[in-house]
């Protein structure tokens, strides 16, 4: 290990760039670093464990974990299957269907929010149907967050895992198959193992991505403390009646996306590229 | 006059203020006027945090005392136009609401604003007065959102300004709330103390008191004070 960060060291030194190359980075740097430093400088620390912990803190913060747990746990559950059709079967009008379904991936989430309307919505396409049948109304419900942040959340997932399959080899599947192996066998033994990492990266995304959903919640789901109100939104109004509680829920959430991208250096950013064959 | 003005505005003045531009622009040429229109809560507390606003015209007092107390105004501020409240129900009253104790009916999607909104204050009196007790679907950001909620269906009900059930042009429908229950919401208007263009500033707030400006606002179903 320690031979090994050596060589790593020394090819890294080898390519340091021009000054000017590296005073522009870190410009860059401080433009990233600077709105947190000015946020945890605005916090006011001494009351800090008090605001985050007050009842409606609290009540914005599970919610939170609830609906983004749930959307990372439909996006799996659908977004697998999804990834594994769009790399591996070869059918008339993939690539349309590909970019419909990752379509919320660039789409402003507000869009998406009305967009949800159009179709979940009491006077949508299935919002009358999906009412008399389960009794479901999803606009200004729980229900209606996690729908609101799976639709946001799972194009990550599908994404990761989509990528993975593509660069996996056939081969072994292909021996399984003349084990014997049933392809839904195969599928759950050989493939699904193969791209664990992958499909760990995307959830942890998806997550994060449902975690920090904004504009297609408000819109669609409506902001209601304990049904509605996600820390997103919570913080958001915070600003106007309490805004210290507003940057303690900000610096939580910043503490989860920065935990969450240090956990994925290796898997999906490629921080340290020669890592990824020591596991 | 000359130079360009930037005013916020509690975005129940959409209409009259929208309307107010025009006129103003046309009175003195050169003049660029900029209306950014939101809860009366989140334009003050834009203000605070250093937003180029050269006027505020709110939609209740405490949130221009708000801005006052950070010693963001360069004058007192002075009354220019008063609203009250009335239910609002989408065309054809489809949910057959008469009175505020029909709000309350179960099954019936209500949505406000919170609290440090005035609509979400004035509403939460308003239903105290009344007696009635009634848990919304959502809090939303600011009036005319409750106003979309209701016109697109999404909502059944919800209390709005007298004046936004009217600038809906029919695709909604007011329900009048009894004057001995109703609350009188006091629009104050005042110049931002870090203004650029103090003149002008107090150009749009005598426009606005003027003559022009409260024919401007009858229209649109506004009181004077």
């Amino acid at each position: 290990m320690s031979q090994l960060r050596r060589t790593r060291n020394r090819s890294a030194g080898l390519q340091r760039p021009p000054a000017a190359i590296l005073v522009i980075a870190s410009i860059a740097v401080a433009f990233f670093a600077l709105p947190f430093i000015g946020l945890l400088w605005r916090i006011p620390w001494s009351d800090a464990w008090s605001l985050l912990t007050t009842k409606s803190s609290l009540t914005a913060i599970r919610l939170s974990l609830e609906t983004s747990l749930w959307a990372t746990a439909l996006s799996i559950v659908f977004g697998v299957p999804l990834a594994w059709v769009l790399a591996r079967y070869g059918f008339p009008g993939r690539r349309i269907v590909r970019a419909l379904c990752l379509l919320s991936l660039v789409l402003p989430p507000v869009v998406g929010g009305v967009a949800l309307f159009a179709a979940y919505g009491r006077r949508g396409l299935l919002g009358d149907s999906l009412f008399e049948w389960f009794g479901l109304r999803l606009p200004f419900s729980t229900a209606g967050v996690v729908l609101a942040q799976t639709f946001i959340a799972m194009p990550f997932l599908v994404l990761t895992v989509e990528a993975a399959l593509r660069g996996l080899d056939h081969r072994s599947e292909d021996a399984a198959r003349t084990l014997g192996a049933s392809r839904w066998y195969a599928f759950r033994r050989v493939t699904l193992p193969a791209v664990r990492p992958a499909l760990i990266a995307g959830a942890v995304l998806a997550w994060a991505r449902a975690l920090g959903e904004f504009g297609a919640t408000i819109t669609f789901a409506g902001n209601f403390p304990g049904r509605t109100q996600t820390m997103p939104l919570s913080v958001y109004l915070a600003l106007e009646s309490n805004p210290g509680q507003a940057l303690v829920l900000s610096v939580v959430m910043i503490g989860i996306s920065f935990g969450v991208l240090l956990s994925l250096r290796d898997q999906w950013l490629g921080g340290s590229s020669t890592s990824g064959g020591s596991r | 006059m000359s130079g360009s003005l930037t005013v916020s505005a509690a975005s129940s003045l959409q209409g009259a203020f929208t309307d107010m531009k025009t006129a103003f622009e046309k009175a003195n040429r050169g003049v660029k006027v900029t209306v950014n229109f939101g809860a009366s809560s989140t334009l003050a507390q834009q203000i605070i945090d250093g937003a180029p606003i050269d006027v505020l015209a709110s939609a209740d007092e405490a949130n221009m005392t708000k801005v006052s107390d950070a010693k963001l105004l360069s004058d007192t501020p002075t009354l220019f136009a008063t609203n009250s409240l009335e239910i609002i129900v989408r065309k054809g009253n489809p949910s057959k609401i008469a009175s505020l104790s029909d709000i309350s009916k179960p099954r019936l999607i209500y949505v406000t604003c919170a609290p440090q909104v005035p609509i979400g204050k004035y509403s939460a009196q308003v239903l105290q007065k009344a007696g009635v007790t009634v848990t919304p679907a959502s809090l939303e950001p600011d009036v005319k959102s409750i106003v979309a909620k209701v016109t697109a269906g999404e909502a059944d009900v919800g209390i709005v300004y007298v004046t936004d059930v009217s600038a809906t042009q029919g695709t909604a429908e007011g329900v009048e709330i009894p004057a001995d229950v109703n609350v009188t919401a006091n629009y104050p208007i005042a110049a931002v103390s870090t203004s650029t263009n103090r003149a002008l500033a107090q150009a749009w707030i005598a426009f606005v008191r003027g003559t022009e400006g409260q024919a401007i606002l009858k229209r649109y179903g506004f009181g004077s004070p």
